[in-house]
């Protein structure tokens, strides 16, 4: 100390005092614990340490690699990589994709199964759901209607080439506006095709002859539907907007144009057709 | 022994204060001097386009609404990220962005490659009301973004930009907000130059499914399907 006042030693604790009297109080000069000082150091050498061995200081237009040369980007690459290769031996069953094959092998989906779930939960289920039950506008997938086919494969080209979307191959289902017809004529209409699915449905009505005249075309005669141009069949149970009378002058006032995504690119190709799969699965058992 | 000579500082304040100097001027310099380089150390890519003038609207209400606070947009160089979201983001993917919106916490997922992943009826959905399309979801609702967008200042924020390096040219500034109408339009007259000016791949859609209106929600969800399209880069270096 250099001395600009008599050392005082504190006789409880042994450490010095500041020196200062304040109306007779006097403060202990308490030294930093040695442990955190060791500790400061330790942080100091393992700096030091940290930058010879990883990337660290900047030089201008480059920074210094440290000599254990690691790249994040090429580590998180490497760890994907680790990732698929885990995948492999089971993924690469389903590139290409010999669905009935797959379907009879439990042992393979014991494992593909839960994999697929997770994959779906990630990019099917925001819009269809958990375990895909479906919402307004957006069909339900855990049940045996389809729109396009319900089949592994022709789920995966749905998968793979999305509905109005992106994609050069899209399908394509136009639900055109009936705006043109009287609002007499979409309310009667509308009416009459809530009750298609109850059966209840007169042949002889007039809305009948509206139907054959404008939506037969796609939907057909009997308004089963069509799997060629997704029409949904409007005598079943499933809905997508709705089938009652409300939603449905609604679909024919303004026309209804679903998208759904494209995937290709997005998903490998073999994450489509497991993802294809365990859709189809999801249907069995439902109506 | 360097414990005696801080204690003797400690009483020679402008020693301290040259000290203090010193010591944050390290700590500053080294955050800041790799800026200096940052033309030469971060490559734009050839091929990333700015936000369309509607999009850079969304961009707007999104860091209003706080979004950023909640999801990031930047898929962090680690395998399960790059797993779940696509290539790890790469610097100059946000090159344009001022602000840039990386984040570094995330309650909701990560949107850095959001765009052509949902549809925008999806989009819209969620936004007025996340649980009417996923039920566990602890979003809050946004249903005041269906009214109508203000563009009136749209042309002095693309010249903003343009000032901070974004290549915004005078057509697109005097045309931004026209440009924003049109791109919600694709009927209108306008709608082929928003694609002349801002190239190809900008979709022309009325994103909140109504042609008649431009909404705030038409400039949100033309913002949130453009996230992660903008450059090619990061899938091409992915490839590699």
């Amino acid at each position: 100390m250099s001395g600009e006042h008599p050392r005082e030693v504190d006789p409880v604790t042994g450490y010095d005092t500041t020196g200062h009297d304040w109306n007779g109080i006097r403060e202990l000069n308490t030294p930093f614990p040695r442990f955190v000082l060791w500790i400061l150091a330790a942080t100091v050498v393992y700096s030091v340490v940290a930058w010879i061995l990883l990337p660290a200081w900047p030089t201008g237009r480059d920074y210094t690699r440290g000599l254990l040369g690691l790249d994040q980007g090429a580590a998180a690459v490497a760890g994907l990589q680790a990732l698929d290769g885990e995948r492999q031996g089971w993924l690469d069953h389903f590139d290409p994709a010999d669905f009935a094959a797959l379907s009879a092998d439990t042992a393979l989906l014991d494992v593909a199964m839960p994999a697929a779930a997770r994959l779906f939960g990630d990019n099917c289920a925001a819009c269809h759901g958990a375990g895909g039950v479906g919402g307004p506008g957006f069909p339900v997938l855990a049940d045996a209607t389809w729109l396009w086919g319900g089949d592994p494969e022709t789920v995966a080209e749905t998968i793979r080439v999305g509905i109005n979307a992106d994609h050069p191959d899209t399908r394509v289902a136009q639900m055109p506006t009936f705006e043109w017809l009287t609002r007499d004529e979409r309310l009667a209409l509308a009416d009459w095709v809530a009750t298609l699915r109850e059966g209840t449905a007169a042949a002889d009505a007039p809305a009948a002859t509206l139907f054959a005249d404008n939506c037969a075309a796609c939907h057909g005669e009997a308004a089963e539907g069509n799997m060629m141009n997704g029409a949904p069949s409007l005598i079943d149970r499933a809905v997508i907007y709705g089938q009652d009378p409300a939603t449905i002058a609604e679909t024919l006032r303004h026309g209804r144009q679903g998208v759904m995504p494209t995937w290709s690119g997005r998903l490998s190709e073999a994450e489509i057709n497991l993802l294809a799969l365990y859709v189809t699965r999801l249907g069995e058992g439902g109506q | 022994m360097p414990l005696r000579l801080h204690y003797n500082l400690e009483k020679l304040s402008m020693g301290l204060v040259v000290g203090i100097i010193v010591a944050a001027s390290i700590g500053g310099i080294v955050e800041i001097a790799p800026l200096f380089t940052i033309d030469e150390t971060v490559a734009v890519p050839e091929d990333l386009r700015p936000h369309t003038p509607l999009e850079l609207a969304g961009r707007e209400i999104y860091m209003r609404e706080g979004c950023y606070a909640c999801h990031s947009q930047m898929i962090r160089s680690l395998a399960d990220e790059i797993d779940r979201y696509g290539p790890y983001s790469r610097a100059g993917e946000s090159a344009f962005d001022h602000p840039m919106l990386w984040g570094s916490k995330r309650t909701g997922p990560d949107l850095a490659r959001v765009g052509g992943k949902y549809t925008d009826a999806w989009h819209v959905r969620h936004l007025i009301d996340p649980r009417a399309v996923v039920p566990a979801s602890i979003m809050p609702s946004y249903p005041w973004l269906t009214r109508p967008l203000e563009t009136g200042l749209l042309g002095e924020q693309l010249a903003t930009l343009a000032r901070l390096g974004v290549p915004y040219d005078a057509d697109m500034v005097g045309q931004a907000a026209a440009d924003a109408l049109s791109q919600s339009r694709p009927d209108s007259a306008g709608a082929p130059d928003v694609q002349a000016r801002y190239g190809e791949g900008v979709a022309l859609r009325a994103f909140d499914g109504d042609p008649s209106r431009l909404t705030e929600m038409d400039a949100v969800v033309a913002y949130l399907q453009s996230l992660g399209t903008l450059t090619n880069v990061a899938h091409a270096e992915a490839r590699q």
